[in-house]
C-alpha cells in the first residue's frame, strides 16, 4: 500500500461527466518526501516513511524535538511537520529522497482515507450509538433520551463489558473506504474525492491507494 | 476556501444572463430520457438565489394548471442550455417565500423597468 499525507480543505460540489452535481471533499495532498525506507532485513518490515509540509528554517528549533531533528539530519532532509509510515507490499522500488505527489492517483480510482473524526465531547446513547430513546408522550416520565435497561438482575449481578453507554464521542481514528477520485489538480496539488472525509477543515488525513 | 473556489472555477458559466429574485425567467433545461435528449422550457418567477460560486442555485416557481411547481436549478449546470429573462420584477425581499401563502392578486410581482 502506498499513499500520501494530506490536508482536508473542505467540501464543495462539482458537476460530473453526466452533468450531475455531486458532493466532493477537497484535499491538499502532498507533495510528500520519502524520508526513510525500512526493509524487512533491517527493520523487520517493508515501509516507507513520508514527510509532509516542510518547516521553515527559523521555526525548526521551536517545532521539532532534538531527536527528530537528528533523524532528519541523518537522512539529509529538511524538517517536516507530519510524518507517516506506509507499509510497502508492492511499489517496493520507492527510494529515499523520492518525491511523491497527486500524480500517483488516477481519476475514478477508489481510495481509502484515514483521519481523526471531529470530537463531540461526552454524549448520550442516542447520539453516540443511535438508540431510539423513549416516546415524548404516552405516559413517559423523566426519561426521554436514556439507554433503558442495561442488564438483568441477581444473575449476572453486573453490567457486561462492552455495554453501549454514554461517553466520549468522536475524536477517533476513522477510515473511509471506496472514495472515488473525481478530479486531480497537479498544479495546486489538490485531490477531489466524492463524499465526506473524517475530520475538520485543515485536519491531517492519510490517503491510501486501495489494492 | 479560496483554493476551493479556484479549483472549481473552470466549471463556472459566464454565458448566462444576469437575473434577480422576482424576475420571470424561461429556463431551457436538457432532459435525458433513456437515450433520448430533449429541451424543456420552464417559465416562472425566481423565488430565491442561494449559495455561491459552483454551489449556487435558484428556485423557479410556476403555476401549471392550478398546480404549483417549484424547481431548483443549479446555476452553473451544464444541463441549463439557456436562460431568458422575460420580465423584470420589483420586489422588496431577497427570498419570495411569502408567495407560498398568498393567492390571487397578492401573489403578483410588480414589473420594474430596468435598463
Amino acid at each position: 500500500m502506498i499513499g500520501l499525507i494530506g490536508k482536508k480543505l473542505g467540501m464543495t460540489q462539482v458537476f460530473d461527466k453526466r452533468g450531475h452535481l455531486i458532493p466532493v471533499t477537497v484535499i491538499e495532498a502532498g507533495p510528500c518526501w520519502a524520508i526513510q525506507k525500512k526493509t524487512k532485513a533491517h527493520d523487520g518490515y517493508d515501509a516507507i516513511q513520508l514527510g509532509f509540509m516542510e518547516i521553515p528554517e527559523k521555526r525548526v528549533k521551536k517545532l521539532v524535538t532534538k531527536p527528530l531533528q537528528g533523524h532528519f539530519k541523518k537522512h539529509n532532509r529538511k524538517c517536516y511537520r507530519y510524518l507517516k509510515e506506509f507499509r510497502l507490499k508492492i511499489y517496493k522500488d520507492i527510494q529515499e529522497d523520492e518525491q511523491l505527489d497527486v500524480s500517483m492517483f488516477t481519476e475514478d480510482e477508489l481510495l481509502k482515507i484515514t483521519g481523526t473524526s471531529k470530537g463531540k465531547g461526552f454524549q448520550g446513547v442516542m447520539k453516540r450509538y443511535g438508540f431510539k430513546g423513549f416516546k415524548a408522550t404516552h405516559g413517559v416520565h423523566e426519561s426521554y433520551r436514556g439507554p433503558g435497561s442495561i442488564g438483568q438482575c441477581a444473575t449476572p449481578a453486573r453490567v457486561f463489558k462492552g455495554k453501549k453507554l454514554p461517553g466520549h464521542t468522536g475524536h477517533a481514528t476513522v477510515s473511509v473506504k471506496n472514495l472515488r477520485v473525481i478530479k486531480i489538480d497537479l498544479e495546486r496539488n489538490l485531490l477531489m474525492v466524492k463524499g465526506a472525509v473524517p475530520g475538520h477543515r485543515n485536519a491531517v488525513v492519510y490517503i491510501r491507494k486501495e489494492l | 476556501m479560496d483554493i476551493i473556489h479556484e479549483a472549481t472555477a473552470d466549471q463556472l458559466r459566464t454565458d448566462l444572463p444576469e437575473f434577480r429574485v422576482g424576475d420571470t425567467v424561461k429556463v431551457h433545461y436538457l432532459i435525458k430520457e433513456g437515450s433520448k435528449e430533449r429541451i424543456q422550457v420552464f417559465q416562472g418567477i425566481v423565488m430565491q438565489r442561494r449559495g455561491e460560486k459552483i454551489s449556487q442555485s435558484f428556485t423557479v416557481r410556476k403555476i401549471s394548471n392550478g398546480v404549483v411547481v417549484e424547481r431548483v436549478f443549479p446555476s452553473h449546470s451544464p444541463h441549463v442550455s439557456k436562460i431568458e429573462v422575460v420580465r423584470f420584477g420589483r420586489v422588496r425581499r431577497a427570498k419570495l417565500f411569502y408567495l407560498r401563502r398568498v393567492k390571487g392578486k397578492a401573489a403578483r410581482v410588480k414589473e420594474k423597468k430596468r435598463y
